[in-house]
Order: structure tokens, then C-alpha cells, then sequence
């Protein structure tokens, strides 16, 4: 990462830590891009891993534990540290045990490739949430629907409708975390 | 789910404050030490000579210890609940390069035949049992601000929590323990907070996962 990307992405999560969340999504859509190729050029074909799950299992980590970046730092390394964690977690998960260099994650340009292929372990832990919960995961994410329109649609209060996907993304995240 | 979808339900997802580390850390720091202080003088309570023995060094130079050892344990910590920090376990050593050189110096003060005895003590049974038990609530206060952390090493942040809670259990037996020699403290001790250390992984690695 460029010292010039760590400061605008540093000055996004500082902007989303105050309170401004406007400029959250596109922050989240640059980490994306930033780990897909590390997650691609770690997780090898016969893995049984999916590069993409990576991507998905950092982002909501990143989003769950934004609160442990301390802002006067540079963002990068937080964020290495953290799809690190992942990878490893995955392997872990999978029951392989793998070592990697932090040095890897260091110089690691953003690359332009696209995503082709649907991850799954997201999927399988949003399939295991409860109706509710996912109802208004899948509303907000796959329809794009407000907060205010799913609460119509499903006919919940507003405050129901963000603790239940609160909840459900704690939920999907605290699947990854399990020994299984 | 593709990405983009995750990322629009990640950034309608603004509700969640989650408290800050800062808080976290402070109010389990707090509510270890009171929650240790509770056990500790519903128990075994401080000596009944304590007035008498702060006036000695080395009883003094017991929490010189125990101190040192839970402040810098503390401080790695909580860079251990950081990712992609810097951990700096080299501040762990200030408590037994600080313990060595009083073992050092007790071994010259005394003779060679009550090294010993001095170091056997009279409550080491006390020691082994009283510092786990003091330092049981701070293991499971700690562990819980670790969790609101991001650790990256779960069984070594359990690990340090074991050891920070293991010196404030260590702290308050002291002002309990009579045996104030640097022999005993450096012999009964470590393996009382190492049992606490393991206990922490141990919790690290099976409830720290994120």
C-alpha cells in the first residue's frame, strides 16, 4: 500500500469512526480489492478455499473490530494483520496449519482483477441465521434495500430491523471463529 | 453472497458502537483489581504485622515486583489485542531481571545455610493456592475486554492475560504472605502466576477466536 492509500483510507475509517459513514462502503470496496490478490496468490487451487471467502471473512472482521485501529497509525498494517489472521483461521479451520510472512502482505499493489467466483462460506453462515435475521441481512445486501424500506417491508421497527443485522453479520463473522 | 452485496449490508450496519478499547481495557483493569481485592480480604486478608512490614525493603521489594510484572503485562496485552501491532514482550523481562538481581543480592546478605529454608518458607502450599484463586476473576475480566480486542495470537493474548492477572493475584498475596526473602518470592511465585499463564491460554485459545 501506498503511504498516499494508507492516508485516504485512514482518513475514510477515521471519517466512519466520528460518525460519517458516507464514505464507508467505498473504503470496505478498496480493502476488498486490496486482499482479493494476496487471498488469491495464498489460497492455491485444491486448498479446498475459496480466495473470495477471504475477502468476505476480512471485510467482516475489519467492519466488527474497526474499533481496534487506533487512528493514529497507519491503516495497512491493521489490515494486513488482519486478512493474515484470516488466512491462517481458514487453513485452521480446514485443519491445516500454515505459516505465513507478514512481509508478503507489505508490498502488495492493488490489483484490477475482477471477482469470479461467489464465495460460499458467507453464504452457508448466512443459510444457518434465523429467518429474521436473514431476511434482513439479504434485504439490505443482495436487494440493496434502506433501513427504512426493509423495516416497511417486513414490517419491524427501524431500530429492530439494525440490531437484527447487527446480529446477523456478529453471527455470520462468529461462524469463521469456531473450531468445526 | 457476492462482495458487493456483504459491503452493502456491512455499511448499512452504522448501529453498532462498539465500546472503545480504551474503555474496555480501563474498566477490566478495575473491575479485575476490585473483583481480586474482594477474594482477597473475604480469604486469607493481609498479615496482621503489615504496619511493621512495610517498613522493611523486602517486603516492599515484593510488590516492586508484582507490580512491575502486572503494569508491563498489562501493556503488552493490550498491543496483543491490536492487529498488526508492535508487541513489545521484551518489557515482560523488567520483573525477573528485577527478581534475579534481589535474588542475587539475598544470596549475598544471607549464609549459605539458610538458603534453604529461606526459600522453602512456610507457605508455599498458601502461595500455590491463594495467587490462582485471587487471580481467577482477573483471568475472566481480562479475557472478556481480549475479546472485544482483535488478537491475532489467541493463545498468547490468553497467555498475557494469564500472567497480568497472575501478578494482581500475586500483588494482594503478598501483603497476606510472611515469607519475604527473594528466594521464596522467586521460587513460589513463578510457578504460582505460570499456572495462571496456562490457565489464560488456555481461555485465549479456546474463547478469543474472532
Amino acid at each position: 500500500m501506498t503511504p498516499a492509500k494508507d492516508k485516504e483510507l485512514s482518513d475514510l475509517m477515521r471519517a466512519v469512526l466520528a460518525g460519517d459513514e458516507s464514505g464507508y462502503a467505498r473504503l470496505l470496496g478498496d480493502i476488498a480489492r486490496l486482499i482479493r490478490p494476496i487471498a488469491r496468490r495464498k489460497i492455491g487451487s485444491g486448498a479446498g478455499l475459496d480466495p473470495e471467502d477471504i475477502v468476505q471473512e476480512t471485510l467482516l472482521a475489519v467492519h466488527l473490530k474497526r474499533h481496534t485501529w487506533r487512528p493514529e497509525e497507519p491503516i495497512g498494517p491493521w489490515i494486513y494483520a488482519i486478512a493474515r489472521y484470516k488466512i491462517i483461521d481458514a487453513y485452521r479451520r480446514r485443519g491445516h496449519r500454515v505459516e505465513l510472512d507478514i512481509a508478503a502482505f507489505a508490498d502488495t499493489l492493488a490489483g484490477e482483477e475482477k471477482q469470479t467466483v461467489l464465495a460460499r462460506d458467507v453464504q452457508r453462515a448466512l443459510d444457518c441465521l434465523s429467518d429474521g435475521q436473514r431476511q434482513v441481512v439479504s434485504a439490505i445486501g443482495v436487494e440493496g434495500a434502506s433501513i427504512e424500506e426493509t423495516a416497511k417491508r417486513l414490517g419491524m421497527k427501524e431500530t429492530a430491523v439494525r440490531v437484527a443485522l447487527h446480529r446477523g453479520l456478529a453471527a455470520i463473522a462468529a461462524k469463521f471463529g469456531k473450531t468445526d | 453472497m457476492r462482495t458487493e452485496d456483504l459491503i452493502t449490508a456491512l455499511a448499512a450496519d452504522t448501529s453498532s458502537t462498539r465500546t472503545g478499547q480504551d474503555r474496555a481495557w480501563t474498566l477490566a483493569i478495575l473491575g479485575s483489581v476490585v473483583l481480586a481485592g474482594l477474594v482477597f480480604f473475604a480469604t486469607i486478608g493481609p498479615r496482621a504485622d503489615l504496619m511493621a512490614a512495610v517498613q522493611t525493603l523486602r517486603f516492599d521489594f515484593k510488590f516492586v515486583l508484582t507490580l512491575s510484572l502486572a503494569l508491563s503485562g498489562f501493556m503488552v496485552l493490550r498491543a496483543a489485542a491490536v492487529p498488526g501491532a508492535r508487541v513489545p514482550l521484551r518489557a515482560l523481562l523488567i520483573a525477573p531481571v528485577l527478581g534475579f538481581a534481589a535474588v542475587g543480592t539475598e544470596l549475598m546478605a544471607l549464609p549459605a545455610g539458610v538458603w534453604a529454608m529461606a526459600a522453602v518458607g512456610k507457605n508455599m502450599l498458601v502461595c500455590l493456592t491463594f495467587i490462582p484463586l485471587i487471580s481467577l476473576a482477573p483471568v475472566l475480566v481480562l479475557t472478556l475486554a481480549l475479546r472485544n480486542g482483535a488478537p491475532t495470537r489467541p493463545a498468547l493474548s490468553g497467555a498475557l492475560v494469564g500472567l497480568t492477572a497472575g501478578a494482581i493475584g500475586a500483588t494482594f498475596y503478598a501483603a497476606h504472605c510472611t515469607d519475604d526473602s527473594p528466594l521464596f518470592v522467586m521460587v513460589w511465585y513463578p510457578i504460582a502466576i505460570a499456572l495462571v499463564t496456562a490457565m489464560g491460554a488456555a481461555l485465549g485459545r479456546l474463547f478469543v477466536r474472532w
